[in-house]
């Protein structure tokens, strides 16, 4: 059974007990625990169920690389699944789920999939869930989703409780680990004067060093850390954060680093996480390394760890997995393990060194401690359950012909060690496969390339191959001093003396023992999390899988949420074995960022909710608020769709303000229209090629409806141009295009006529804009006027249709366009933003007795519908050209050119058969479904019905009592009068009539009164 | 995250304040020209593995376009320029070379 300890755990404080549940039950642990390591003193060994067979499992490991022991941590608006034990600190009223079982972790229906584990081999799901069709959707994926899937979704109605932030920074050398190698760095290049941080992903500094003894400067590492930590933090030109992980390594020494600030201590106030954006000159990738497992029967029962894990709990924590514990091993680090649980009173029943001759110093310590150590010898299989009872050991080089049984509670394996080669490789770096060591380490001669073109990350300590102490301390030492070198600073590489126990060579063991039987094979894990073995790895190379990047999709190895740190190499080599290849051909996958997961509340910073954008309010934004603006947004403005009245639904709101505005006056806050003042000796010219009409020959002081298409041809935006002097016009754009269309403008301007005499400038927010519509639109300006004692001339003749004029108007500065959207006599009247809502009152006060109401987006959308007029995102879609719209008339015939003209000629866009725009109106009245298609004769090649057209804008008109609508239909213009078939999704069939598109004043004789 | 320097107001800009704009000194086909002088110039486009001219804008800063000079590959920037030219100067041409001898690009080298 696991246990505490009576000795030993150097980071816990035992006079500070802290409670804490798991799945339900209360436990007590210390401060300075961990989850993982608390489960392990409670006796909490079995941690979760596997993915695909739901095995139980157990803790392997100690740190970020854990595959098993994945919890759901919190409840309710703090919930968050498959978070790790080994990397959650533990407090006090922690609560964790187990996952991925069902109904308990103790009795699991799912584990029948165990049972099953010989018909569901690598690539099952693609193999067998392909066909047929309707099984995936009613049968496979309900199962699967039920009794599949590590943790559960937070609930989609609550919302996280707590915040997050960013963090931007920017340095001359980061370096990336807080153990030795990276103090040792970092101590390096900070003496240079260089600015320096460090991020250390856990709580507590100096990485494995204290755990694994030996001498530094003649002292404890421990001593060595504290004594290198004071040292930096009294530098100014030093920043140290624990807690804080190096996530990711991007172009140009860019890099994330991922600070969990509260998780340990919730309530504490503030962020829960901080993501730190950075810049760096230079990185040192101070990654350490990560013991490999031994792909044996059994690897994954729970009691099976990783020996230097287990090295970790005992020191670290006081806890142990068992008391009777096994060894295997390829190295002589693993040694290190029997000596700190021998030390700690707990029974070495056996020693497995795979090697023929066995080891070095450190094996002879073991032994003569009087533990038995077995040379060429290894593990043929675990008994399954949950927990190691027996283990049958055999030759290593052998077919796992069980020679003995023994006894033990708990078996520490050790494969060798591969560094954390993740930050170095996530932008370009790459790697050599070193033969010694049987791992890839980064190779110095090929690092990622900064803008300069030389390398911007250097690898330091066990990160970059190095393993023993005094080597990965020297390493470090000229890792920092490179680093600072490189910006800009003057280093000297003194190292600290690192004194440890010399090692024999280890022996590459891919797989224990070395020709093992099939029946052990299925039972000799790689990827724990994803429940890949040894023999999926080898199907999968039977069956044609050669690359790397493909057996990993084929067999999952490697993409469960640890992204395949402890399977990445033991699974290679399989393939590669089976492949007849040798390692460094075969090669890894990809390492992407982020190293180990972050939260998505991280990622997001501060930017939820209000403040996820900015929000662009009108000058008049308040008024509307408190007179029932139903909003809606429009690009990153928010405009009312309705003024809804009380007692009044938002649909009888539109309806009224259409009746209103098409009988008395309403008025639009227009402000939101772009504004683009375009000026200079060539303006007319260049407007000219940025306009489908002519621009140019626009006289003073009048106005003109154009459209703008892209190079492709495609129309891309419309609106009003008034001339304003020889030398200046004002460009209307709709509200979402005025900041594309500047940068539209500003691009033709600067990199193809970048001679001509332009400029542009986007004054929308200067102005407040007010469309003043309607039969009474005129009295009410007029009444304006008398109340100021004059002001413009604002009579069809002073100022007709299609004309601009500055003036004022009731006392107030402005520039009054007479254009019109919906076909009503129609001021467009701009005034300065400051003075825009002061203009609004005076128009609403003035016109009460003409019955003025204010309108939304939806009565300006129907109105222009009525009208026939296009709205730019409705009748276009990016694929539309104005031809297509029956906007002939708007298309120069006598330029030679402008933007979009020549694509207009491509045989595609001339084709008689693009569909066209038309007016459609159902047989009785009903209003067409949005977006609908109209089907033809016959069938296409999938055998699906022809279609011949669709409903681009449909509305209920209660001006004409009746639905309306606009589409593109083929050979629509010449079908007038026919009826065409548009079915619904609900089954029904609309029948409507091709109709002229302009329902309501056809001659246009009430805006142009 | 890629750092370029605008040649107009001297920033080091980030990639978050850079608009991309494809590939640079495309020649403009309009009116006049043929069905496959139009194509070429709409649709088709470099896609080197190494030394590449592109287009960008320093959105968020001055706003001006410029164009830079770059190893796809490597990431390495050989320096960037005006837009307001239609070919390479000679000094981002020289700065290849020396990093790229023998590198061609379109009609340049
Ligand atoms: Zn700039």
């Amino acid at each position: 059974m696991s246990t505490r300890l009576a000795t030993q755990g150097r980071l816990i404080d035992r006079s500070k007990p802290i409670e804490f549940t798991f799945n339900g039950t209360r436990m007590t642990g210390y401060a300075g625990d961990t989850l993982a390591s608390a489960l392990l003193a409670n006796d909490q060994l079995l941690v979760g169920r596997s993915f695909k067979y739901h095995r139980p499992r157990g803790l392997v490991a100690s740190g970020a690389e854990e595959p098993n022991a994945l919890v759901g941590l919190g409840t309710g608006d703090r919930f968050e699944p498959n978070q790790r034990a080994t990397t959650t600190e533990l407090f006090s009223g922690l609560s964790a789920q187990s996952q991925n079982h069902w109904p308990s972790l103790e009795f699991d229906v799912g584990v029948v999939n165990n049972k099953l584990a010989r018909f569901l081999p690598a690539g099952f799901y693609y193999k067998m869930f392909i066909h047929p069709k309707p099984f995936w959707k009613h049968v496979y994926e309900p199962i699967i989703r039920k009794s599949a899937g590590l943790g559960q979704a937070p609930d989609r109605e609550l919302k996280d409780a707590d915040t997050y932030e960013h963090f931007y920074y920017f340095c001359d050398v980061l370096v990336i680990g807080g153990g030795v190698a990276g103090l040792q760095a970092a101590l390096v290049a900070a003496k240079s004067g260089a600015k320096v941080l460090v991020l250390e992903q856990n709580a507590h500094w100096g990485g494995r060093a204290p755990v694994d003894g030996g001498t530094i400067d003649g002292d404890y590492p421990e001593a060595w850390v504290e004594q290198t930590l004071a040292e930096l933090s009294a530098m100014e030109n030093v920043t140290l954060r624990n807690r804080c992980m190096g996530a990711g390594v991007y172009d140009h020494g860019y890099a994330l680093g991922y600070e969990r600030l509260t998780d340990h201590a919730p309530g504490q106030g503030g962020p829960r996480h901080r993501m730190w954006r950075i810049r760096a000159k230079q990185i040192v990738t101070a990654t350490g390394a990560i013991e490999r497992p031994l792909s044996f029967a059994g690897n994954d029962v729970p009691g099976v760890m990783l020996a230097a894990a287990m090295r970790d709990y005992v020191v670290n924590w006081g806890a142990t997995p068992g008391k009777r514990v096994l060894v295997a091993t390829n190295n002589d680090d693993a040694y290190r393990t029997a000596l700190t649980l021998h030390a700690a009173g707990i029974e070495v029943v056996r020693v497995l060194d795979t090697r023929e001759t066995g080891g070095g110093a450190l094996m002879e310590e073991v032994r003569a401690l009087g533990i038995r150590v077995e040379c060429g010898r290894g593990i043929a299989k675990v008994k399954d359950g949950k927990c190691v009872t027996r283990v049958a050991i055999c030759a290593q080089n052998g077919q796992g012909g069980a020679q003995e049984e023994v006894e033990a509670d708990a078996v520490a394996m050790s494969g060798g060690w591969s560094p954390v080669v993740h930050l170095w490789s996530h932008c370009g770096g790459k790697l050599t496969w070193d033969d010694a060591q049987a791992h890839f380490r980064p190779d110095p001669a090929r690092p990622p390339l900064g803008a300069d073109g030389a390398g911007f990350v250097v690898a330091a300590g066990s990160a970059n191959g190095p393993l023993g102490l005094g080597a990965v301390l020297s390493d470090a030492a000229e890792a920092g001093a490179k680093a600072a070198a490189a910006a800009g600073f003057k280093a000297e590489a003194k190292p600290a003396a690192g004194v440890a126990q010399d090692e024999a060579p280890m022996q590459p063991v891919w797989l224990m023992p070395a020709r093992a039987e099939i029946d052990l094979r299925m039972k000799a894990w790689l990827d724990f999390q994803n429940d890949v073995k040894v023999s999926d790895v080898q199907l999968a190379a039977r069956e044609g899988f050669e690359s790397v990047e493909h057996t990993k999709r084929y067999t999952t190895l490697g993409m469960a949420t640890d992204q395949g740190k402890l399977s990445n190499i033991n699974g290679l080599a399989v393939l590669a074995d089976s492949l007849g290849s040798e390692i460094p051909q075969v090669g890894t996958t990809t390492f992407r960022p982020p190293y180990h997961p972050i939260s998505m509340g991280a990622i997001g910073g501060e930017a939820r909710g209000e403040i996820f954008q900015p929000l662009r309010k009108t000058p008049m934004h308040d008024w509307h608020d408190a007179n029932g603006a139903d909003w809606e947004p429009v690009g990153h403005w928010r405009r009312p769709y309705a003024f809804v009245r009380a007692g009044e639904s938002v649909k009888e709101a539109v309806s009224r303000e259409i009746l209103n505005t098409r009988q008395n006056v309403g008025l639009l806050d227009a402000s939101t229209l772009g504004k683009l003042i375009v000026k200079g000796p060539d303006a007319g010219r260049f407007l000219d090629m940025m306009y489908t009409n002519m621009m140019s020959t626009l006289k003073v002081g009048k106005c003109r409806y154009g459209l703008m298409c892209s190079e492709n041809g495609f129309l891309s935006d419309d609106g009003v141009v008034a001339r304003i002097d020889e030398e200046t016009w004002l460009c209307h754009t709709t509200t979402g295009g005025a900041d594309r269309i500047h940068a539209h403008m500003e691009e033709w301007l600067q990199t193809e006529w970048w001679d001509w005499k332009v400029y542009v400038a986007n004054v929308t927010e200067q102005l407040a804009q007010v469309a003043v519509v309607g039969p009474k639109a005129r009295m009410l300006l007029e009444k304006l006027n008398a109340e100021a004692g004059g002001g413009m001339d604002v009579s069809k003749e002073a100022l007709p249709f299609m004309e601009w004029k500055d003036g004022e108007i009731g006392g107030f500065k402005c520039r009054a366009y007479r254009i019109s959207f919906s076909g009503e006599l129609s001021y467009e009247i701009a005034v300065p933003a400051s003075q825009g809502q002061a203009f609004w009152d005076a128009l609403m006060a003035a016109g009460a007795e003409f019955g003025v109401m204010p309108y939304g987006t939806e009565c300006l959308h129907v109105m222009r519908a009525e009208k026939g007029f296009i709205m730019i995102g409705d009748e276009t879609d990016g694929t539309v050209i104005p031809q297509d719209l029956g906007l002939n008339w708007a298309i120069s015939k006598k330029k030679e050119d402008f933007i979009g003209k020549r694509a207009q000629q491509r045989s595609h866009m001339v084709d008689p058969d693009r569909w066209q725009l038309v007016g459609l109106e159902t047989l009785d009245g009903a209003v067409l479904p949005d977006g609908a298609y109209a089907v033809g004769s016959g069938v296409n090649a999938n055998g699906q019905k022809n279609t011949i057209g669709r409903v681009t804008s449909t509305y209920h008109s209660p001006t004409l009592g009746k639905g309306i609508a606009m589409g593109l239909v083929k050979h629509g213009p010449k079908r007038m009068g026919e009826v065409i078939e548009f079915p619904g999704t609900d089954g029904t069939v609309y029948k409507a009539k091709i109709v002229d598109p302009v329902f309501y004043d056809k001659e246009g004789e009430k805006q142009n009164v | 995250m890629l750092i370029l320097e605008c040649p107009y107001c001297g920033v080091k800009a980030e990639e978050t304040e850079l608009h991309a704009g494809g590939e640079a000194h495309l020649k403009r086909f309009g009116p006049g020209s043929s069905d496959d002088e139009f194509h070429d110039y709409l649709f088709m486009r470099e896609n080197p593995k190494g030394v590449h001219f592109e287009r960008w804008r320093h959105v968020t800063g001055c706003g001006k376009w410029f164009h830079a000079a770059r190893c796809t590959m490597t990431l390495e920037v050989f320096g960037t320029y005006t837009a307001q030219t239609s070919a390479p100067p000679q000094e981002i041409r020289d700065a290849i070379t020396a990093k790229r001898p023998g590198w061609s690009w379109r009609e340049f080298e």
